[in-house]
């Protein structure tokens, strides 16, 4: 058996030919890689960010932020009677479920019960609430036994988990237990047969939506759906998603590095930008109840030792995608304030020097502060060895100990010392959307609880404001509380605020109205 | 030879037990909570809390081990803690894509690497032998995920013959199958090429020395009927064993590959599921990849008879 080089060569040529690629999307399907894999899918228990975003897909919501942060009506229309105590919400017309049945009043009131029930705001809420009734399909009234002006603005919240509208049937599964029935009323309806956790999930444009008529704006406003399916697809290398948009195969990248932007500028066909408009804050984590950080002074020295722009040029790299600010709840919100900025203003050098004097008249005395290290979060893995290495430079004794996320989440919860599996100090990051105002930031709990998020501070003048901002009536009053309770936050060292980073999307550049929000948001946008 | 097949299988049930047992308490020593998993990173304790109840994570172990293995026993591998959907399932959706890999990549293995063994064995010392040796020790040194991106962007982004990356199961056609699980078989056989040619070469240059090919030789037989009819025949037991465990490595080891070509194999859902900390998962693929390599090892000895009429097992 011989092969000439003729027959090698036509042989080559008819495989190649067979190979040569077709088009391999859909031009009514959008194509996006996310930047996490979608694993858990009950986005009424869950916080995490990716669960969010698929609620926003299959749910709708009460009320919305707008892109100014300002709540509008979503699915209904409210107005508040003249002592603020009772809220009557009107359901606009044509809102249905994505089985076919009408969406009514109880399965907006058993929804509110589910979502207070696992919302920490929410269940602060629920304190104030004296009942919900509905009277009439349409129509149902919350009663509280106080004013609670922050009603409108937790119902129309996209973080940490929204106030989502399901059927009551699936509202009422009991507290705690995962629901899998994806039925909602949202724009998107949710195709469980092609869902693979962690892969791909596949939504279809819901034909029975209807839209509002406003423009769409954040997470309010017309929410209309131009494609036919949206596919989210994980890939694991980011490398790969990007050849893979440069090719054509995906249409939307969630997440682009800043080191690989200028990959993203030597194609013609692929645009990219900040599309979220609020960025993400990254904190340093004491934990209040071991030594050395339960003394207020060892704080305060570790927080002049850090600084936020060593933090976010060695996290981010490049200026122009992080801001440096003192406001706890994000550079850009309306609660933004300059308060406690001493604590971080000066250069490296200046703080440093207040560092090692707060620090040497202290009552430190050499205790090792053992910092967790996340070695699989891009962003996460260089702050703490900066922190690291300046808390050294001011005088502490400071360990490192490297793990993955999980194992770092795990411990992150641990209230026991150091040698049984605590922890000194931990970095992390939050979506500004999730830290905006003193009732859904956990960093601010200052009740000191154990059930309370991981740092267990404890300030009873800072619970005391916050009560004041919940019963606050006007945004002045409320602007106000916030403030103070940001200057307390500083004084007591609750945490190291880190400075804000902006996210950066990359996306074809034949797509447009891409819609700004607080989550990735697939209505609006058409090629 | 049934009476062994049987006697080997039964012995594999002690073997899957203690695997069983290992994994079970490897994975709750270590560190790590599918409950934060699932609420996120803002859960606040108290919700942490209500979701291990509701998953039975606050149970004593041994409570949770018996509850294991008790549905273990009646087929039952369990839910996913973190999807909720039944891990038999979750492995079927990704265990066709392995295997695929697998198996492209074991055929191009075998496709190139057993006549360039056989051809650097009988071209020993010459230039031929040498080539084969230099591209041998490249492919054996060259990082997977390397050799990975150059042929994307080769093939991918630079010619646009191939697609980046991907899977098409092989029921929506065999081209667009071709289409994307040719780069990614390349690419992960790369290195079986090197190791299974070099064990060929090996292999084949002791046999040639044997009288037997001399004999073949002096009789006028035709030097491919030599090499391929007497020789390699011969010289398989030792290539037979590389390919069996080779295919058992590709099977467990094809994560980096998967990843370079976005392929959603067993590779990335055991990596997902570890970084989940997702027991009921965790533990039903190690299962299941111990037994691959039981079943494996078993059918290489089978082979071994079928390939060598000396060997027989009773």
């Amino acid at each position: 058996m011989t092969l000439s080089l003729r027959s090698c060569l036509l042989a080559t040529a008819c495989v190649a030919s067979m190979l040569a690629l077709p088009g391999f999307t859909r031009a009514d399907d959008l194509n996006v890689v996310l930047s996490a894999p979608l694993r858990s899918l009950d986005a009424t228990t869950s916080t995490a960010r990716i669960t969010r975003t698929h609620g926003f897909m299959v749910y709708d919501t009460l009320l919305g932020l707008d892109g100014d942060m300002k709540v509008q009506p979503e699915m209904a229309s409210y107005a508040v009677s003249d002592d603020n105590l009772v809220y009557t919400f009107t359901l606009r017309d044509g809102l249905t479920f994505h089985d076919g049945t009408p969406v009514t009043a109880a399965d907006c009131i058993a929804s509110l019960k589910r979502w207070a029930d696992h919302d920490g705001a929410g269940g602060k809420m629920m304190g104030f609430v004296k009942s919900m009734d509905a009277s009439s399909d349409k129509e149902f009234t919350i009663t509280l036994s106080a004013p609670f002006g922050q009603l409108p603005d937790l119902l129309a919240k996209p973080s940490p988990i929204p106030a989502f509208i399901l059927p009551k049937r699936l509202a009422e599964t009991p507290k705690g237990e995962q629901i899998t029935d994806m039925t909602g009323s949202g724009p998107f309806m949710f195709v469980a047969d092609e869902f693979q956790p962690g892969v791909r999930a596949v939504y279809e444009k819901f034909d029975g939506y209807v839209p509002r008529d406003e423009p769409a704006s954040g997470n309010a406003g017309g929410k209309v759906v131009h494609f036919d399916r949206v596919i989210w697809e994980v890939m694991p290398d980011i490398q790969t998603a990007i050849n893979a948009l440069r090719a054509g195969d995906v249409d939307y990248l969630e997440s682009l590095p800043t080191d690989l932007v200028p990959l993203v500028e030597m194609s013609d066909t692929i645009d990219y930008g900040v599309i979220k408009p609020v960025g993400s804050q990254v904190t340093g984590q004491f934990n209040h109840l071991l030594p050395p950080f339960d003394d207020v002074d060892v704080r305060r020295a570790a927080m002049y030792a850090l600084d936020q722009e060593q933090i976010l040029m060695t996290a981010i790299g490049n200026p122009k995608y992080f801001t440096l600010c003192a406001s706890i709840y994000g550079c850009s919100v309306p609660l933004a304030s300059e308060a406690g900025s001493e604590y971080l203003n000066g250069s490296a050098d200046e703080r440093m020097a207040k560092a090692k004097e707060i620090l040497a008249a202290s009552d430190y005395d050499g205790t090792p502060v053992l910092m967790l290290q996340p070695t699989d979060i891009a962003v996460l893995q260089a702050p703490p060895i900066v922190a690291a290495e300046r808390l050294r430079e001011a005088g502490f004794n400071v360990e490192v100990a490297s793990m993955d996320w999980a194992t770092l989440s795990s411990r992150r919860t641990s209230m026991e010392p150091v040698a049984d599996g605590g922890w000194n100090m931990f970095f992390t990051f939050w979506g500004v959307e999730g830290i905006w105002n003193p009732l859904s930031s956990v960093l601010i709990d200052g009740t000191g609880d154990p059930s309370a998020w991981s740092g267990w501070r404890k300030s009873d003048e800072v619970e005391a404001l916050r009560a004041a901002y919940v019963a606050a009536p006007t945004f002045e009053e409320q602007k106000a509380a916030a403030t103070q309770i940001q200057q307390l936050v500083y004084d007591q060292a609750f945490y190291f605020n880190g400075g804000e980073f902006m996210s950066l999307s990359a996306w074809s550049a034949d797509l447009d109205g891409i819609v700004p929000g607080m989550v990735n948001q697939f209505w609006g946008i058409h090629r | 030879m049934i009476h062994y097949f049987v006697k080997r299988l039964l012995m594999a049930i002690p073997v899957m037990f203690f695997v069983a047992v290992f994994v079970f308490l490897l994975l709750r020593l270590t560190p790590g909570d599918p409950a934060i998993i699932i609420a996120g990173d803002q859960a606040t304790q108290a919700q942490l809390e209500t979701i291990r109840e509701n998953l039975g994570l606050d149970e004593p172990l041994l409570g949770q081990f018996v509850t294991w293995m008790g549905n273990l026993m009646r087929g039952d591998f369990g839910v996913s803690l973190i999807s909720q959907k039944p891990v038999l399932t979750l492995i079927g959706q990704r265990i066709g894509p392995t295997l695929s890999l697998a198996l492209a990549a074991m055929s191009l293995t075998l496709f190139f690497a057993l006549p360039l063994g056989v051809m650097a064995a009988w071209r020993h010392g010459k230039l031929l032998d040498r080539a084969v040796m230099i591209f041998s020790v490249l492919g054996f040194s060259v990082p997977v995920f390397v050799t990975g991106y150059v042929l994307i962007s080769v093939f991918a982004v630079n010619l646009q013959l191939l697609p980046v990356q991907g899977y098409r199961p092989l029921s929506e056609g065999l081209v667009p199958f071709l289409q994307r699980i040719f780069l990614p078989a390349l690419a992960l056989a790369s290195i079986y090429i090197a190791l299974v040619s070099r064990m060929t070469r090996a292999s084949m240059l002791e046999i040639l020395q044997e009288d037997y090919v001399r004999t073949a030789r002096a009789k006028g037989l035709n030097e491919s009927v030599v090499l391929f009819r007497h020789a390699l025949r011969n010289a398989a037991i030792p290539i037979l064993t590389i390919v069996g465990t080779g295919f058992a490595m590709l099977i467990s080891g094809v994560v980096v590959t998967e990843s370079v070509f976005n392929i959603p194999g067993l590779g990335r859902l055991v990596v997902d599921a570890v970084l989940a900390r997702d027991y009921p998962l965790i533990q039903a693929i190690i299962l299941l990849t111990a037994g691959i390599y039981v079943l494996i090892n078993l059918l290489i000895d089978l082979s071994y008879a079928l390939t060598d009429p000396r060997v027989r097992y009773q």
